[in-house]
């Protein structure tokens, strides 16, 4: 209670494709900045999915991706949460994720929320501009498009308090 | 009940547990390269903790682009080689001495089995070869390894593959990771360990357990592992003489590492090698492939011969195998880049570089550079590579560039041929 002060969400993204990679969230010729800053025009600049236009309204207003299974797979480069996190999304919503994404995302401090299938399904159904709003402390998120749904979601208690502490190397200072 | 040797291995070095789900574990050996390390390093400088946790500890290269091609890989060069200097690290590889991280640190004898070991890059599970627990990691957890020599992670489940029967002629490691990717999809070993086994991983040498080991991430796999074992021993002897009386003790200590029979895996693939024809990726994942046969005659603009999965002494042999004597076909450019300057110089030795040089290749120094597409070999929009890499995502080498992956010899093979092409009519 109250100790979260940082508020996750924002409108929802919809990626409807599995195994979107490190190389297409930010492609490797970006990895020779040195600022987290200057990625930011180069999110998902190379996914490959129909209809998708990388300079949209949709996605500059984003602040959650909601995606399918093995989001993240690939590289182990941190630029690909780095670009979502000076994008401002700081919630990736997924079926399921590559290890080393999902862990980047956590020791930064931002949530990768796993969901089954049909809840996916679900929220894309809610329409074309779905906000999503994430309970850290009840892990529930709630989605609100045409309708409003909420679902339950499995944070394990390192990964809650990587979170709360704004990453793994404020945690790991404090406790290693 | 038994453990598996990732179990043995998070158990001996065990920190902390943070939840009932992870732990926090000890690290012998953090890897730096100057595409995820400069980051860390200034995050360090800005933080007023520009400090590292033993500098014997780390081990630095400049890999992945070298030499630098513009200032901003000038800039990460010289941010990592500032840092090294800065802190001592004795194992640091500049241009002369550098080569491929993942095929240059086990040749210095850096990985021993039982070890722990993370690196800022997904390759890292190559180091499994040695019985070792590697893992790829993100620049904040190289970070904090760099700091403090700790890093979390989820208690391994182990997935274990047994490998049988011969090698037919003509078929090696790489088809052998080509095809259990296939079988696995790109995310079924995601959160495991891909535990290699069986008579044929026995025989394997050290050269080929690292190819196995170093796609296991293309699968999803936290980590690649084999056995140490005799060729384990044998291999790192130079460097372990002072510790053991003979390779025979040294042999017999790696054993404590080994899994117990009755150690619990989460699932069992067992494959027969002995049937099997050289494997090639047809799409954009690494889990699309196909019997080369079923691509015989398909486009090829570039062949690149390389990388931490095949740029070493075994798979430039191989490729030899085939270009000896004969040129690459009018259509294609060759590119060849030892993986580490030992490599190089043990190719020139044997007349394996004017083989790859009289058949028409370029010759390059030792870089990761064409793999990720950032130099030395990057494609253009349409062209076809045909490469001993290991990954094919869409645009990897090049935007718009589409690669296939597959073994030395079949690359070699579809540079004489000038399109994908059986490798074993030319041997």
């Amino acid at each position: 209670m109250g100790n979260n002060m940082k508020q996750f969400g924002g409108p929802a993204l919809f990626l409807d494709r599995d195994d979107i990679n490190t190389d297409e969230i930010i492609p490797a010729k970006y990895l020779t900045e040195n600022s987290k800053i200057d990625l930011k025009p180069f999110i998902l600049e190379d996914l490959t999915l129909k209809d998708f236009d990388p300079n949209s309204e949709s996605l500059k207003q984003a602040g959650v991706i909601v995606t399918r299974a093995n989001f993240g797979c690939g590289s182990s480069r941190e630029h690909a949460v780095w670009v979502l996190e000076v994008n401002d999304i700081n919630v990736v919503v997924a079926e399921s994720f590559a290890r080393i994404f999902r862990q980047n995302m956590f020791n930064c401090g931002m949530i990768a929320i796993e969901l089954p299938k049909d809840a996916i399904d679900r929220i894309i159904s809610l329409g074309d501009q779905v906000d999503i709003s994430v309970d850290v402390d009840q892990s529930t998120i709630t989605a609100k498009g045409d309708r409003e749904e909420s679902f339950e979601f499995f944070l394990n208690s390192f990964d809650k308090d990587l979170v709360m502490a704004g990453g793994w190397l404020a945690y790991a200072n404090k406790n290693y | 009940m038994g453990k598996t040797i990732a179990q043995k291995i998070f158990e001996s070095h065990h920190r902390g547990s943070p939840s009932s789900e992870n732990v926090v574990l000890d690290i012998d050996v953090v890897m730096c390269h100057e595409i995820t390390t400069p980051i860390a390093i200034n995050d360090l400088k800005a933080r007023g903790m520009d400090r590292v946790f033993d500098p014997d500890k780390i081990k630095a290269v400049i890999d992945h682009v070298t030499p630098s091609k513009d200032s901003k890989t000038a800039t990460q060069a010289k941010i990592l080689r500032d840092w090294a200097r800065r802190h001592r690290i004795r194992d640091f590889f500049d241009i002369g001495a550098n080569g491929v991280c993942h095929a240059l640190f086990p040749e210095k004898g850096f990985i021993r089995p039982g070890h722990t070991v993370i690196m800022g890059d997904s390759h890292t599970c190559t180091h499994g070869a040695f019985g070792a627990f590697a893992a790829g990691v993100g620049t904040t957890d190289l970070e904090v390894g760099i700091l403090k020599g700790v890093c979390s992670f989820r208690t391994p489940r182990t997935l274990r593959i047994r490998i049988d029967g011969t090698f037919p002629d003509g078929v090696s490691a790489k088809d052998v990771i080509l095809n259990i990717i296939k079988r696995l999809t790109v995310n079924g070993a995601t959160d495991q360990v891909m535990e290699f086994c069986g008579s044929t991983v026995s025989r394997m040498s050290m050269e080929s357990r690292m190819t196995l080991c170093n796609m296991a991430i293309e699968a999803g796999g936290t980590c690649g592992i084999c056995m140490p074992d005799r060729t384990t021993a044998e291999y790192l002897w130079p460097f372990i003489k002072d510790d053991y009386d003979s390779i025979e003790s040294a042999e017999e200590e790696f054993k404590k590492w080994h899994s117990d029979p009755d150690a619990q895996y989460s699932s069992e693939l067992v494959i027969d090698v002995s049937d099997m024809v050289p494997q090639v990726t047809y799409g954009y994942k690494p889990d699309e492939v196909k019997d080369v046969t079923d691509l015989e005659g398909a486009k090829v603009d570039q062949v690149y011969i390389g990388s931490c999965t095949n740029g070493r002494i075994e798979d430039l042999r191989e490729a030899a195998r085939v270009l000896a004597g004969r040129k690459i076909a009018d259509n294609v450019r060759g590119i060849l880049s030892p993986a580490t300057p030992k490599v190089f110089e043990q190719a020139l030795l044997e007349g394996l570089i004017k083989t790859f040089m009289d058949a028409g290749f370029c010759v390059t120094n030792p870089t990761c550079g064409a793999c990720l597409g950032m130099s030395n070999g990057v494609l253009a929009e349409g062209e076809v590579c045909a490469s001993t890499t290991n990954r094919n995502f869409n645009g990897r080498m090049g935007k718009g560039g589409m690669v296939h992956l597959m073994s030395p010899l079949s690359a070699a093979a579809a540079a004489v041929s000038g399109v994908i092409t059986d490798p074993r009519k030319y041997i």
